[in-house]
């Protein structure tokens, strides 16, 4: 398995803001990293297909006014979506990080229930608090799910900042994205249970709904940064952990990129 | 034609908006009403068919929880409709998105004409109110400088409907320029002066008529022996108090309290610049660039140096909250991104000083805003700067006293790393050569921020101009910043600036310095609307905007990549050497002035300064109960906890962070200082901490300056960091120094000044801390309602220090049951100017010093314990002394601690609350497990220390000795911590 071949995509620009840590997370499991501005995709510089993983990162892109992920998922729909077709209809790996989550949910690729790929199921409204919150929180995973990104993890934990978080949308997606383990992960208590409480589900998502994927698993989309906990010191309470000799020597968010990039040099490369 | 499209949250999920804006209206107005809806309104005003406008209203609606129409909804239920939305010319940031988002749509760019502009609309339900009332309502949604209200019964919407939102500028000539007959009497000098907002005194009007009376070349260049407008405003920014530190340049003639005189040449050069001049020469080898640039600039590792710059942005907060303090954020990012090649963005701090957020009315100057409402705007204005720059914050706080309700102070930092080489060149270093090509970037000129420089040099009075507020555009800025750093990479400017106060006329006037003159067309400056006179475009403080020197053999590559990433450049001129400042109108000369009287014309104030030390009450201090107070003093406004608001700061983008704003097992108590990481998954960081103590000015403004800097220097320590790679910042804010018949004791508060700077110099000379960079604000005084109101004398000092190894660090929670609490550092009675006398209303004369040499000693030998990993915990007390220290120890950890009093090295402490509320500077209060007591014992040598009680886990914090024996729950001490300012 060589992960050098895997080559990730990171769209920049418009007040998207996650790049380094995105890219970070990538080549430090061994993958080659991107940053591209979109509109060097715009213009024909690069396209889609040199690469087997696409990141939506986080970041303000355009401000997130008239909602966050509004304009930038209408720009690419626009000028972008015969290539991002044809990215999905061969498999490649997505992975959207809060405004990334948010661009993905516009855009219709998550949770594309009953494989309906661009046309908008969910969304991600303003959070019950009605403020931004940047917080640690704990997520469970859905050990059912098809979400090649998150094999192996259990309980998981990482930093949220955002306003717009809470995950919504008609009861009937919602039972079909329960009947079909697309939900990924859910906020949940320090125990790893799910839960609704306020501050650990920071803002009122429903089903405490964290992250989803599509339905073969292979685009996914959160809102909490994987990307912000790769060193063992983002940890929030490492000192403690360091003076018990309990310190990981990775961060825990880092197996998120160690899956996808693992995935895609034995399945896409 | 124009369309209304309108986006309207679905009925069936809340609508967070409107109940955030309930509660304001509870918060701020004391009205109840039962419901609050919200929409949002686009009017595109373009030549697009209805057709389009469908799709428009269709594809801008999240599906899932919007409904977009065309059109206006008829909502029942509500009685009033109150529609808040831009004045002509205010820069529309959601508008500026919506027509891009419009363009991507129609599948073409709208055209410059082609406008897309935002409203918001509040409809209210219940609550009786009758229109006096809903305009209350109104008024307290909007800041009417900047925006319009309207106010729409529901009948008046259901017979009319909602007027289109159309605020187009329209009627402007522009291109004017007048001249100025100076051949006038004094008074009528000083008459020019005052309406112009030029801020310039009789003396320096003079100066400019003697200047304009023999310059030389004007007539060739079709000018007169009188200055135009252009030139008048150039010479009064570029001299304002605000750009020029003319107090800090004064020469002074201080006398003591015995009567002992001295002559001080610039307190700039004899102190501050004195001092880091002295330790470069002989203490520290990591200067790398000071003073000079926008940022001050050290040396950091062999690939990058580390940049950082605070500023104020004081008078524009205290009008416009939101966007003043947007614009504080957003422009201090470009100090660093305007130093040396163009400094990488890494971290924000941020700091206030306020009025209570619970004062009551007659507190408020007229004509202000209450300072609960001016605290939710200056923090949403930083939050929103900061989180859509993607910059964390690393260090954040707020500090109250009722004289910061007639100036609110608000402090902006940014950390920033230069690479050590950028194409072969220095990373610090810029210059500009005769011919190089003068271009501005970023955002367009508009009338805003016109006079920001003099106007803040000056009080706040009734008459203050409200154009001088600026609204930020962070995403501008943002592509700007992305679009700097790639062609700083290729090589295609030689320096770069950003445009800051005083706009253009100070930038390339500053720049122009550097090649020896300059000459600039203005006509070719990009506007926001047509109609503004050369004068106005030279001085707009419009934002986003920065000004490079470009070589022409790359005009075209870096056209063509601002082109690629949608930043707009252009060129206005050239850089010259025939020492002249030259601006024209298309060919007409409209300024013609010798860059030497520009920058050195200026005649240096002499001042007078008389120090006598104040004399206070002292409080009693028997028979208090001692638990009682433990618990009031951790909920003080200057001690507990404003986590509500700080979390709604990004502090993890990046993911950089190690030691965060708040630490603890429930991450809720403020850290001592913040430990960051320079780049992913790296060893080495910077550690960022300050002290600001505006109370101690009362007493003494020496020992003040001694104690915040001691506080920065021990709040490094605290969290792992070492003494030899710390560097400093001095923030300066004054109440106006001079003496007038405003201000008959200007030579006492100069006094203050010059007091402040001897232990500038002093300490951090001691410290070995050299100040990097500075600046001043120095008229914070309002005059509104014929009350004058005074900020104390307050400074911050900032430093940033070099961290080898992150996982040295530590945090301030107690960690394990068993662990050793040891008390490092002596205390002694210095409550004076402490928050245990403010609590009792009293400010007291023993105001706490710091001896340097002792503490250095201690520094050392702490440093010892932590680089050895033996420190459970860690933390240096401040307000409300070892109590509140004591008390952040146990709630961080959530864990219990038995101390006896009598144990704590002490020298004339004579009763519990002395030695539990003193402010003594330079103590620690570090935790350790029995297993290495000996080590740290051995450790820590013959530094005054004690091990004076042990964590337990009880889940009480007890003390004992001096007479007393109390037990507080540390529950108690959490809840206190966090009440006061909870969900404020």
């Amino acid at each position: 398995m060589d992960c050098s071949k895997v080559k990730v995509l990171i769209i920049t620009g418009f007040g998207l803001n996650c790049e380094k840590e995105t890219a970070a997370a990538f080549t430090s499991n061994g993958a080659s990293a991107e940053q591209v501005h979109l509109n060097d995709l715009l213009n024909g510089k690069h396209r889609l297909d040199e690469y087997h993983i696409l990141a939506f990162i986080g970041g303000f892109s355009f401000g997130d006014h008239l909602g966050a992920g509004t304009v930038f998922a209408n720009r690419v729909k626009f000028n972008l979506r015969d290539q991002l077709e044809k990215f999905v209809a061969d498999g490649k790996l997505i992975i959207g990080i809060c405004n990334g989550f948010q661009t993905l949910t516009r855009l219709g690729l998550v949770p594309a229930v009953d494989g309906e790929y661009f046309k908008q199921q969910a969304a991600l409204a303003h959070n019950d608090s009605g403020v931004f919150r940047d917080d640690w929180i704990h997520l469970t995973t859905n050990e059912d799910s098809p979400c090649v990104f998150t094999q192996g993890i259990k309980n998981i934990r990482m930093p949220i900042r955002h306003g717009e978080g809470k995950f919504v949308a008609e009861q009937d997606i919602i039972d079909k994205l329960e009947a079909n383990n697309q939900v990924v992960f859910r906020y949940a208590d320090a125990n790893g249970k799910a839960t609704d409480k306020f501050p650990m589900n920071p803002n009122g998502s429903l089903n405490s709904i964290a992250g989803i994927c599509d339905p073969s698993g292979r685009i996914f989309g959160l809102m909490p940064h994987p990307e912000a906990f790769l060193s063992p010191y983002n940890a929030p309470d490492w000192t403690v952990s360091k003076l018990k000799g309990e310190l990981p020597e990775k961060g825990e968010g880092s197996i998120i990129f160690e899956n996808a990039v693992k995935f895609a040099a034995e399945n896409l490369v | 034609m124009e369309y209304r499209i309108e986006i309207s949250p679905l009925a069936k999920w809340r609508d967070s908006r409107g109940e955030s804006v309930k509660s304001q209206i509870k918060d701020y107005l004391d009205i109840q009403v039962d419901k609050v809806m919200t929409r949002d309104v686009y009017t595109v005003s373009a030549g697009i068919t209805p057709a389009e406008a469908e799709k428009i209203a269709a594809e801008l609606a999240n599906p899932v929880i919007q409904k977009g129409i065309v059109g206006e909804s008829d909502v029942p239920g509500y009685e009033w409709l109150i529609v808040v939305g831009f004045k002509p010319g205010v820069t529309d940031n959601v508008g500026r998105s919506a027509s891009e988002a419009v363009g991507d749509i129609i599948g073409r760019k709208l055209k410059r004409d082609e406008k897309v502009f935002s409203s918001v609309e509040y409809m209210i339900c219940g609550g009786n109110l009758d229109h006096a009332k809903a305009h209350q309502v109104a008024t307290s949604l909007a800041n009417e400088l900047i925006e319009t209200v309207q106010i729409l019964s529901h009948d008046e919407v259901k017979s009319g409907g909602v007027p289109l939102n159309l605020p187009r500028v329209t009627g402007f000539e522009g291109g004017k320029v007048r001249e100025y007959d100076l051949e006038v009497s004094d008074d009528e000098l000083m008459d020019i002066s005052r309406k112009g907002i030029l801020a310039l005194t009789l003396d320096e009007m003079k100066v400019i008529q003697n200047y304009f009376r023999t310059a030389s070349g004007r007539n060739e260049e079709g000018l007169k022996s009188c200055p135009t407008d252009v030139e008048l405003e150039v010479l009064a920014q570029t001299w304002s108090e605000h750009c020029k530190h003319k107090i800090f340049d004064a020469i002074i003639d201080y006398e003591d309290e015995n009567g002992a005189k001295e002559r001080i040449v610039s307190c700039y050069k004899s102190f501050i610049k004195k001092s880091t001049h002295e330790i470069g020469e002989k203490d520290v080898d990591w200067l790398v660039s000071v003073f000079h640039d926008n940022a001050g600039v050290i040396a950091f590792n062999d690939k990058i140096d580390v940049v950082y710059k605070a500023e104020t942005h004081n008078s524009p907060s205290a009008l416009d909250p939101y966007g003043g303090a947007m614009t504080g954020i957003v422009g201090v990012n470009r100090d660093p991104m305007g130093t040396g090649q163009g400094a990488e963005l890494l971290i924000n701090v941020w700091g206030y000083c306020l009025g209570s957020p619970f004062s009551t009315p007659d507190k408020v100057p007229e004509g202000l805003l209450h300072p609960r409402r001016l605290r939710d705007g200056v923090h949403k204005g930083v939050i929103d700067g900061g989180n859509q720059s993607g910059i964390p914050y690393g260090l954040g706080w707020e500090y109250f006293d009722d004289r910061y309700c007639g100036k609110p102070l608000v402090y902006c930092g940014t950390v920033g790393i230069l690479p050590k080489t950028v194409n072969g060149i220095k990373g610090s270093d810029k210059s500009i050569e005769p011919g190089d090509l003068i271009v501005m970037a970023g955002g367009r000129i508009g009338k805003d921020g016109i006079h920001g420089a003099t106007f803040s040099s000056e009080e706040l009075h009734q008459e203050s101009p409200t154009q001088a507020v600026q609204i930020g555009d962070p995403i501008t800025q943002k592509k700007m910043s992305d679009f700097i750093y790639e062609a700083r990479n290729k090589g295609l400017y030689r320096f770069i600036t950003d445009n800051g106060a005083g706009g253009l006329s100070s930038s390339i006037g500053e720049m122009a310095e550097k090649s020896g003159g300059c000459k600039m067309d203005l006509q070719k400056a990009p506007l926001k609307y047509a109609g503004l006179d050369p004068w106005e475009i030279l001085v707009s403080e419009a934002q986003e905007r920065m000004s490079f020197a470009v070589p022409v053999e790359n005009i075209e590559e870096f056209k063509r990549l601002a082109a690629e990433r949608d930043v707009e450049v252009t060129v206005m001129g050239e850089f010259t050497d025939n020492g002249k400042f030259h601006m024209t109108w298309g060919d007409k000369t409209v300024a013609y002035i010798d860059m030497e009287f520009m920058h050195d014309g200026l005649p240096r104030m002499q001042l007078k300064a008389k120090w006598q030390p104040p004399v206070f009450d002292e409080p009693e201090l028997s028979n208090r109960d001692i638990a009682a107070d433990v618990k009031a003093m951790m909920a003080r406004l200057n001690i507990c906890s404003d986590e509500y608001k700080a979390r709604q700061y990004d502090h993890e983008v990046k993911g950089l962070s190690v030691i965060k704003p708040f630490v603890g097992k429930e991450r809720d108590v403020v850290s001592d200082a913040t430990v960051t990481m320079v780049e992913q998954l790296g060893s080495e960081g910077v550690i960022l901490s300050c002290g600001i103590l505006p109370r101690y000015s009362d007493v003494d403004t020496y020992h003040m300056m001694a104690s915040i800097i001691d506080l920065a220097i021990r709040r490094v320590i605290a969290v792992g960091g070492k003494l030899g790679h710390i560097a400093g910042l001095d923030n300066f804010c004054w109440p106006d120094p001079v003496k007038s018949e405003k201000t008959p004791d200007g030579e006492y508060k100069l006094a203050q000044l010059v007091r402040a700077n001897k232990a500038l110099y002093e300490y951090t000379k001691a410290f070995k801390v050299p100040c990097i960079s500075g600046k001043d604000s120095m008229k914070n005084d309002s005059t509104r309602g014929g009350k004058k109101i005074s900020i104390p004398p307050t400074v911050l000092f900032s430093t940033i220090a070099k961290m080898e190894d992150v996982s040295k660090a530590v945090t301030l929670d107690a960690k394990f049951a068993g662990d050793l609490v040891y008390v490092i550092g002596t205390t002694r009675p210095e409550l004076g100017g402490g928050e245990y006398y403010a609590m009792l209303d009293k400010t007291g004369n023993k105001v706490p010093q710091v001896d340097a040499t002792y503490a250095q000693k201690i520094y050392a030998k702490v440093s010892a314990v932590t680089e050895a990993g033996l420190a459970c915990s860690l933390h240096t007390p401040a307000l409300g002394g070892l109590a509140v220290g004591f008390g952040k120890v146990a709630a961080g950890g959530r864990l219990g601690m038995d101390i006896d009093l009598n144990k704590i090295p002490s020298e004339g402490c004579a009763s519990a609350a002395e030695i539990l509320f003193s402010e003594s500077n330079s103590r620690f209060i570090m935790t350790v497990s029995p297993a290495n007591a000996e080590r740290v014992a051995g450790l820590l040598g013959d530094i005054p220390f004690a091990e004076v009680g042990k964590v337990n886990n009880s889940g009480q914090l007890n003390m004992s000795g001096f007479g007393i024996d109390l037990n507080i729950p540390v529950s108690e001490i959490v809840l206190n911590y966090k009440k006061t300012l909870d969900g404020i």
